[in-house]
């Protein structure tokens, strides 16, 4: 008994050290990044049920940044380095990760991609007293558009309540204009969850202002079962059926169609159930599913050629080379040129060197991607031209519509507008409520840059 | 012989009662808490202070909560992540619709979630074991479902989530991360006496008691219904502080998914791991479940490597699960036992026994 | 109102078939408690671990019966692993502890199955219809009839394996009082591998069945959620319990949600209303239905 303790000991008392050694070594042997080169951090999630989308994304957005260092040196000459940190889609791993990261070189980091909606709210407040921009781009708090309450909070391109707008506005062109949206049936099939609700609102205003019927039919979490969802789907007859979920819960609604028999084609998802990741495990019942989005698909932009040839023509690649093009990807290839595009400006106002979190604010409350340098970078059909203001921190993207046929993606529709003027004033509402939550005067004008 | 307890003689009851009847306890209490209170905040920076030590002492404390009913009465409770989240909105609301001090916010907060986990105690008198566990998922099903289906619990809020209001604690603005650690510290310091002086008192008799079987318990004269209720009550008072906390001085905007099932899981995993029934226990539990996945991580990032990184961020569960059944089996009472036994040892170094 | 009455009965009926998926999963717990009293709350991870490795075996050009064969030889060896490293070394510790061993073990074999296969998602097709049955006044999918035989098959199997072979009376044994199953020369490590592997087994057919649903994907894991409330309400060591609490769970949240959305426009309770209805029940029967009741003593 008394040996048996004593080995107990000795195993856990060695073990616990040398763990923690471990760590100390792994800290110190972590990225260098020297006083000239440009830090990125990178929150990914490699685990768990998103997987799909959080290696997808980031390592599209690592392989941009690697395609601007080996083919044109860096940026403006910068050299871009990054970090990656494990979040597992955990919200407390995630604010852990951006503690980690945040003062890394020289400036700190100049911007972060949570991308996870919970570690997003809880980076709000940590992020405007550090002054570090959080880029939210396509999830994220809806609200955070109101630059005048959210200094340093980007939902960029297009948040959930202009995307909702835009389906409306397919769903109209496709009926045959906004008079024959009166008297439609649409189902609102939203997953019972935070993200899942937040669209219910502009439903609802829009439903009144159209004249058509929305019912909203929560899919209890994790939604693996929606049986009874669409056995109520059935006896409502719906026109159309928006599929707002995440994850695996995107992928059940298919076969449930299918097996009702009701038409996929009728079934218009939210873009984060509008990749490849979310059809596939749906087989044959999948086909001709459609899907907003915010960016193209597929490999044929010159960007992606370029990617091909100069970063896993080299072996860089930082994802399995048969993902590039995917629509996870993709949107990680748009991550990545609005970020260098925002830090491209701040080197015109600030020189050609590492940017910082403040300089960052600036540049992304002043950023305009045209179409023509859409065509420099070789992105043209990749992504909307967008232009942000210090009011404005979403940039009146515009959103597409993809149609699944089997093996891909297709897109199937041109560059939809949003009701801005809608969700505009939800926003302010909204913002103004957070506002006054929180005791925050709204700026009225913008920051004099540093 | 690294120390001696012996020829302490405590002379009069009040002395022999004492919470660290030990002079070598005593010291360590006390430079533990002048580290804590004083060393830390002048050393640690903002890395440390906000994204290591406030989370560790908020999970210690609803680890706390849960080792009083787990550890001390026996049991099982898989609901305490929506405990928590009961305290975050309930001490929202105290601020944002009261507009009530901060500290009697999170008493409140305690004591709303108290009265919740006093309902979901309610079948604990006839259902045991894992089957009351089970049904107390029910808990964590049904607060999460109510708190995203009206928002009027969030104030209006279109997605349910909270924005925690700026803290003023008699003109003190509690705003940098060492204020919000300081906060934190204070009340996980004041409830952990609590807690400790609880189990020692005829309270956390009768629970241990009910724990160790709870028909001698009652055949003994300990009333077991309002026992376990309490058990409930109390736990879920630490929960609810904790998760006001969790709110307030670590997270600021939250929404509903914070609180979710795994949470519940891994404050079961701190106390397990930890030690059942043991005050320490929790906190170094704590420190196991939310520290370690942290320094595996770091130490992984070193060794990340271009088309290495997706089997390495799965070698991370690999080697975390692999580290709990290994503590099981090496220790199976938790860690707060090997500290124990540590003690023994050292007491008699450099003999064997 | 015809038309009405038929809905109720779809809505009933699929609920049904729906509970059948839920108790494949219940039986891969019961197995293990009745042999070892473990609460094994890795079997939503051995699910996947399963589906996994079978799909990427059969991916890889397998013949179908080869991948699924050596997919169960896989389950097979894991659970040797399990009761030599994990198993063996807690025997007879507080059930909280082991339980706790199980949540370590899940961490383990879902970073593993990762590991090893990757975080893809799979598509899974068995080349079962899943379109409604002809000429019935309600849609009942092939798929699911197919999936509900699969069960009552399986637990037809194990019901007979049970009591009608010397390894199933011992595994009975075993659980019964291993203490003197073990004085008939009975080998507990023996029975516990066996029951383990046999779990593994179950955990194959649910990860398949569920894969064709859902993708075979991390998402499986996360059908043990609802199999929990279905676990108690039938009681922890009864088969029969899983099957029939299975039916009861599946037929009344479906009503339940389904009718509550018609008349009030109420949803999302399905995802608290399982537990809520086993805690009811386990009100009145502390055990679940058919659970053994445990005679404290002192």
């Amino acid at each position: 008994m008394i040996r048996a303790l004593h080995m107990r000991l000795l195993y856990s008392l060695a073990l616990l050290p040398s763990a923690l050694l471990l760590a100390l070594a792994g800290s110190a042997v972590a990225v260098d990044v020297q006083d000239d080169e440009q830090f990125v951090p990178i929150l990914i999630y490699r685990t768990g049920p998103f997987a799909a989308g959080g290696s997808g994304i980031m390592g599209g957005f690592e392989d941009y940044m690697s395609l601007l260092n080996e083919r044109d040196g860096g940026l403006d000459g910068v050299k871009l380095v990054w970090e990656e940190c494990e979040t597992a889609y955990n919200t407390d791993r995630g604010i852990e990760c951006y503690e980690r990261l945040k003062n890394k070189g020289k400036y700190g980091a100049p911007v972060m991609h949570p991308l996870s909606t919970g570690i997003t709210y809880a980076l709000i407040e940590r992020a405007t007293r550090d002054k570090i921009p959080i880029v939210s781009l396509g999830y994220g708090r809806t609200d955070a558009t109101d630059g005048t309450v959210f200094p340093y909070i980007f939902p960029l391109i297009t948040n959930y309540w202009s995307q909702s707008t835009a389906k409306i506005r397919y769903i109209a062109s496709r009926e045959g204009g906004e008079d024959k949206l009166k008297g439609l049936k649409i189902v609102n099939l939203h997953l019972k969850h935070p993200y899942g609700i937040e669209t219910i609102p502009i439903l609802d205003v829009m439903a009144e202002k159209f004249g058509f019927e929305v019912t909203h039919l929560p899919v209890p979490w994790p939604g693996i079962d929606q049986k009874s969802l669409w056995l109520l789907i059935k006896r409502i007859k719906p026109d159309w059926v928006i599929n707002r979920n995440w994850g695996v819960s995107c992928t059940v609604p298919l076969r449930e169609a299918a097996r009702i028999g009701f038409s996929r084609e009728k079934i218009l998802g939210v873009w984060w159930c509008g990749s490849e990741e979310d059809v596939v495990p749906a087989g044959k019942a999948a086909i001709g599913y459609i899907s907003t989005n915010f960016h193209g698909v597929g490999r044929d932009f010159p960007v992606i050629q370029d990617i091909l040839e100069h970063v896993y023509g080299k072996m860089m690649g930082n994802i399995s080379s048969t993902r590039v093009g995917s629509v996870y990807y993709n949107r990680g290839i748009i991550f990545g040129i609005v970020t260098m595009e925002a830090m491209r400006l701040a080197h015109t106002k600030y020189g050609n060197r590492p940017i910082g979190g403040q300089e960052m604010q600036w540049a992304l409350e002043n950023l305009d991607i045209t179409e023509s340098r859409i065509e420099e970078i070789g992105a043209t059909g990749l992504i909307s031209p967008l232009k942000t203001s210090w009011r404005d921190h979403e940039g009146g993207g515009k959103v597409l519509i993809q149609q699944w046929n089997g093996t891909k993606w297709v897109r199937i529709s041109d560059w939809i507008e949003p009701y801005a003027d809608l969700v505009r004033d939800m926003i302010k509402k909204s913002a103004a409520k957070y506002a006054k939550d929180k005791g925050i005067t709204p700026r009225t004008k913008p920051e004099e840059g540093i | 012989m690294i120390f001696r307890e012996n020829g302490q003689y405590a002379a009069t009851y009040a002395k022999d009662m004492r919470i660290f009847r030990l002079r070598e306890d005593r010291v360590a209490v006390a430079v533990l808490l002048v580290v804590a209170f004083v060393v830390v905040p002048l050393v640690a920076n903002d890395y440390w202070l906000s994204s290591i030590f406030t989370l560790f002492l908020i999970f210690s404390l609803a680890a706390l909560g849960l080792n009083l009913l787990t550890g001390y009465c026996g049991q099982l409770s898989l609901g305490h992540a929506a405990f928590m989240a009961v305290g975050a909105y309930a001490a929202f609301n105290f601020a944002v619709r009261l507009e009530t001090p901060v500290l009697f916010n999170f008493i409140g907060a305690g004591l709303v979630t108290a009265a919740a986990g006093f309902v979901f105690a309610l079948p604990s008198l006839r259902i045991k074991g894992f089957y009351l566990a089970v049904t107390t998922l029910s808990a964590q099903f049904f607060i999460e479902w109510l708190f995203v289906s009206f928002s009027w619990f969030s104030a209006g809020s279109m997605m349910g989530a909270i924005d925690t209001p700026p803290m003023r604690i008699l003109g003190w603005a509690v705003e940098t991360p060492r204020d919000k650690y300081l906060l934190t510290l204070g009340v996980v310091t004041v409830l952990a006496l609590l807690a400790k002086n609880l189990t020692r008192g005829e309270i956390g008799r009768s629970w241990m008691a009910i724990r160790d079987l709870d028909v001698a318990a009652e055949i003994m004269g300990v009333r077991l219904f309002p026992y376990k209720l309490l058990a409930f009550a109390v736990s879920s008072f630490y929960a609810g502080v904790a998760g006001a906390l969790y709110a307030f001085c670590y997270l600021g905007s939250v929404e509903v998914t914070a609180f979710e099932l795994a949470l519940s899981f891994r404050l079961l995993g701190m106390v397990i791991i930890g030690g059942l029934g043991t005050i320490m226990g929790s906190f170094l539990g704590a420190g196991f479940i939310v520290l370690l996945p942290i320094f595996i991580s770091i130490t992984v990032a070193a060794f990340a490597t271009r088309g290495l990184t997706d089997f390495l961020s799965n070698l991370e569960l690999i080697v975390f699960g692999g580290l709990i059944i290994f503590f099981l089996i090496v220790e199976p009472y938790g860690l707060a036992r090997l500290w124990h036994t540590t003690k023994e040892k050292l007491r008699l170094w450099p003999f064997p026994y | 109102m015809v038309d009405e009455f038929w809905f109720a009965m779809e809505v009933l009926i699929s609920g049904l078939l729906q509970g059948f998926m839920y108790s494949l999963v219940a039986i891969g717990f019961v197995l293990i408690i009745k042999s070892s009293g473990v609460f094994n709350f890795a079997q939503g991870s051995m699910c996947l671990f399963a589906a996994l490795g079978f799909v990427s075996f059969w991916e890889a050009g397998l013949n179908f019966w080869v991948a699924l064969g050596l997919a169960l030889v896989m389950m097979i060896v894991l659970a040797v692993v399990i009761e030599r490293v994990v198993l063996r070394p807690l025997v007879a510790r507080p059930p909280l502890i082991l339980f706790m061993a199980t949540i370590g073990l899940a961490f383990l074999l879902e970073g593993l199955a990762q590991a090893l296969w990757g975080t893809q998602p799979h598509g899974l097709e068995l080349g079962i219809p899943d379109s409604p049955l002809e000429g019935l006044p309600v849609d009942i999918s092939q798929f699911e009839l197919f999936a509900a035989a699969i069960s009552l098959l399986l637990v037809l199997a194990l019901v007979i394996f049970f009591h009608r072979t010397r390894v199933g009376r011992a595994l009975r044994a075993v659980s019964d009082d291993h203490e003197a199953a073990m004085s008939v020369g009975i080998s507990l490590q023996m029975m516990w591998g066996i029951t383990w592997a046999i779990a593994g087994g179950v955990a194959l057919v649910a990860g398949i069945m569920w894969g064709t649903r859902l993708g075979v994907q991390y998402s499986l894991t996360l059908i043990v959620l609802k199999a929990l409330a279905v676990l108690i309400l039938g009681g922890f060591n009864s088969i029969t319990g899983a099957v029939v609490a299975g039916l009861i769970i599946g037929g009344s949240e479906k009503l339940v949600e389904v009718y509550l959305n018609i008349i009030f426009g109420i949803g999302g309770v399905e995802s608290f209303f399982a537990y809520a209805l086993a805690m009811f029940v386990l009100l009145f029967r502390p055990y679940g239905l058919f659970g053994d009741e445990i005679i404290d003593r002192v």
